[in-house]
């Protein structure tokens, strides 16, 4: 079992996860703080960042004291000389989910924050580049949403043959 | 006589219109802010923090002694469809940023309209050229929330697939990256050897690329008869045929010299921008998931962990050849340590009743209509998962509420990730070196836009 770095801010919750790693669950203000103190603790890369809509689990089973929100913002850190895996779960809103950018520990994950921005409308505060990644410019609303509504709008195949 | 009207049409402010992706794409030098600057030139990654000195870099450089140019995206050497916007001062490229999204299907957003059955169906499409690897992936992180055994043969039977991928995945690269340095005779040799291990595949599973062949609980089907005589053949056949790879490429001078030190990166840069794979390997740090976090039986097989030295293109090549080789071994391993036994876990929850006994048992007969129509519901939690894929750190992260359907579904793909780097490697090479790095990197562009 992984245990959080006598740096990392007080009061984190944290939680075994599936697969035996350290689940932890910092508030928004003690996110950067806390990925920090990781980066300091021989985590150097950052593997993943990710978006999660939980529209319709907001009374998800979370340890006490952390408040669900809407939106997640799932981290998964590596640490290659120690060889474990965190994953840090910070809940990242309602309406304007809001989270600051990891960019300036890693700079990796410029492209993955931009891509959780891009489906889910998350902001990542300084962020550098925070543009659409994968869908056009000109797209309305964030598709990975959960009431995105696809399959709610017909496909029109302009060029498809009439029936005759 | 009055002045003659000839018929116009702005077509390129239309073209422009049309095609323009905004902010995502490469700016001038005069609407760039420093920080963005310092980031496409990768000069974020020697300093430590973001306030870049703009006197270190070639910041006060005029927009009218560069030029901006598109490579891509449905460039020959892109290897799908990738736009790489170049800033170009003459034949060098001073600053590079891909554009990305041309192939952008909405995956994830299926996956959470696919029960978990079908979801491997989906997620074998991502990374095409390495379609087992996917489905391993994506089964490993169910199977983690379910909490299942995976028999032994199952086990075996997933690695000797998996390494199998890897090499004809690698063949792939080795085929497209000599046809993109002008090698026209190794596209033909890699995609020639490639193709005895997708016909193996077709034996065994039905189809050549895209099995579904992995699937949560173990694999879809026995192996066929006389495998152990094709999987042998394919062996020989193939370690034979990496020394003449070595013959026409490795010790060659116009290759040596378009490889050699070309587009280094260093351990540091690679791991601040999270690369992994042989682009992480090639700088001499020595992470593979199958060594270093073991799965399946990786740490029953032996096998070396291939590392370079400098960090250029050449010491990609090299990992890749000779992770060729490695592969190899395992598979002969399998071939041997091969357990008997069943091929998929035997718990109702997941498998299917024999197709005997649909004939002749109701219950199993409600018991395979339920599982094909409903699916098979999976406990409420979230799991990443990660495997070695040809091209680095394939990650699965799944969240389940408890249905028959993945809530969330995110894919961590290796080659989004590394691509991060090619700013970075380009920066101060000439634009012919740029397909070479393109290249090396391995992107597969599936599984870049999902």
């Amino acid at each position: 079992m992984i245990s959080l770095s006598p740096l990392a801010p007080p009061g984190v919750r944290t939680s075994e996860g599936t697969a035996a790693d350290l689940v932890c669950y910092p508030t928004r203000s003690q996110y950067f703080a806390l990925v920090k103190s990781f980066k300091a603790d021989a985590f150097e890369m950052c593997v993943d960042v990710c978006g999660v809509d939980y529209l319709h689990h907001l009374e998800r089973p979370l340890p006490d004291g952390v408040e669900g929100t809407r939106f997640e913002v799932v981290t998964n850190l590596l640490s290659l000389s120690k060889r474990q895996r965190v994953r840090i779960r910070v809940q990242a809103g309602d309406d304007e989910p809001e989270v600051e950018s990891l960019f300036a520990l890693y700079s990796g994950v410029e492209a993955m924050e931009r891509e959780a921005f891009d489906l889910f409308g998350i902001i990542f505060t300084n962020h550098p580049d925070l543009t659409r990644i994968l869908m056009p410019e000109d797209w309305e609303g964030h598709p990975l949403r959960k009431d995105y509504g696809a399959g709610n709008v017909p496909v029109q195949f302009k060029e498809a043959p009439g029936p005759r | 006589m009055s002045e003659p009207t000839v018929r116009t049409i702005e077509r390129e402010e239309l073209l422009v219109a049309e095609t323009s992706e905004g902010e995502q794409e490469l700016q001038r030098r005069s609407n760039t802010a420093v920080n963005e600057l310092g980031r496409e030139i990768g000069a974020v990654l020697r300093s430590n923090d973001l306030h870049i000195d703009p006197t270190s870099i070639d910041f006060d450089r005029q927009d009218d002694e560069t030029m901006i140019i598109n490579m891509g995206p449905s460039h020959p050497s892109t290897h799908g469809v990738l736009r790489l916007m170049l800033e170009l001062d003459g034949e060098f490229v001073l600053r590079c940023k891909p554009v990305i999204g041309y192939l952008h299907t909405g995956m994830e957003k299926t996956a959470e309209e696919l029960s978990f059955i079908q979801g491997a169906v989906n997620v074998t499409r991502m990374d095409y050229l390495s379609p087992v690897i996917n489905e391993l992936n994506y089964s490993m992180a169910i199977e983690k929330l379910l909490d299942i055994e995976i028999p032994e043969r199952a086990v075996w039977i997933r690695m000797m697939m998996s390494e199998l991928n890897r090499i004809s995945s690698h063949l792939v690269w080795m085929a497209t990256n000599g046809m993109d340095l002008g090698s026209t005779s190794m596209m033909i040799y890699g995609l020639r050897e490639r193709e005895l291990i997708l016909a193996f595949f077709e034996k065994t599973a039905g189809l050549r690329m895209n099995l579904n062949y992995v699937r949560p609980g173990g694999v879809a089907a026995d192996l066929p008869d006389g495998w152990k005589d094709d999987v042998t053949v394919i062996c020989d056949t193939i370690d034979e045929r990496t020394y003449e790879y070595d013959q026409l490429l490795t010790g060659q001078p116009i290759f040596r010299e378009r490889m050699v030190g070309v587009a280094p990166i260093t351990a540091e840069e690679a791991l601040a921008l999270s690369v992994t794979g042989p682009l992480l390997r090639s700088t001499g740090v020595a992470w593979d998931l199958r060594r270093t976090m073991p799965y399946l039986a990786y740490d029953q097989v032996e096998f070396d962990v291939i590392v370079g030295t400098y960090g250029d293109n050449f010491d990609r090549y090299a990992i890749r050849l000779n992770e060729i080789r490695e592969s190899i071994r395992i598979v002969r391993q399998c071939v041997e340590m091969m357990p008997s036994g069943d091929y998929r876990s035997q718990d109702p929850k997941v498998t299917p009743p024999p197709r005997a006994r649909i004939g002749e048992s109701m219950e199993a007969l409600i018991h395979h209509f339920k599982l094909f129509t409903e699916g098979f519901h999976v406990p409420v939690g979230e799991v990443y998962s990660a495997v070695e894929s040809p091209r680095g750190e394939i990650g699965c992260y799944l969240v389940s509420d408890g249905g028959a359907k993945p809530y969330r579904l995110h894919v961590r793909g290796p080659s989004f990730v590394n691509l991060q780097a090619i700013p970075l490697l380009m920066r101060g090479g000439s634009v012919s070196d740029a397909i070479t790095t393109v290249s090396t990197i391995d992107p597969v562009l599936g599984e870049v836009d999902r």
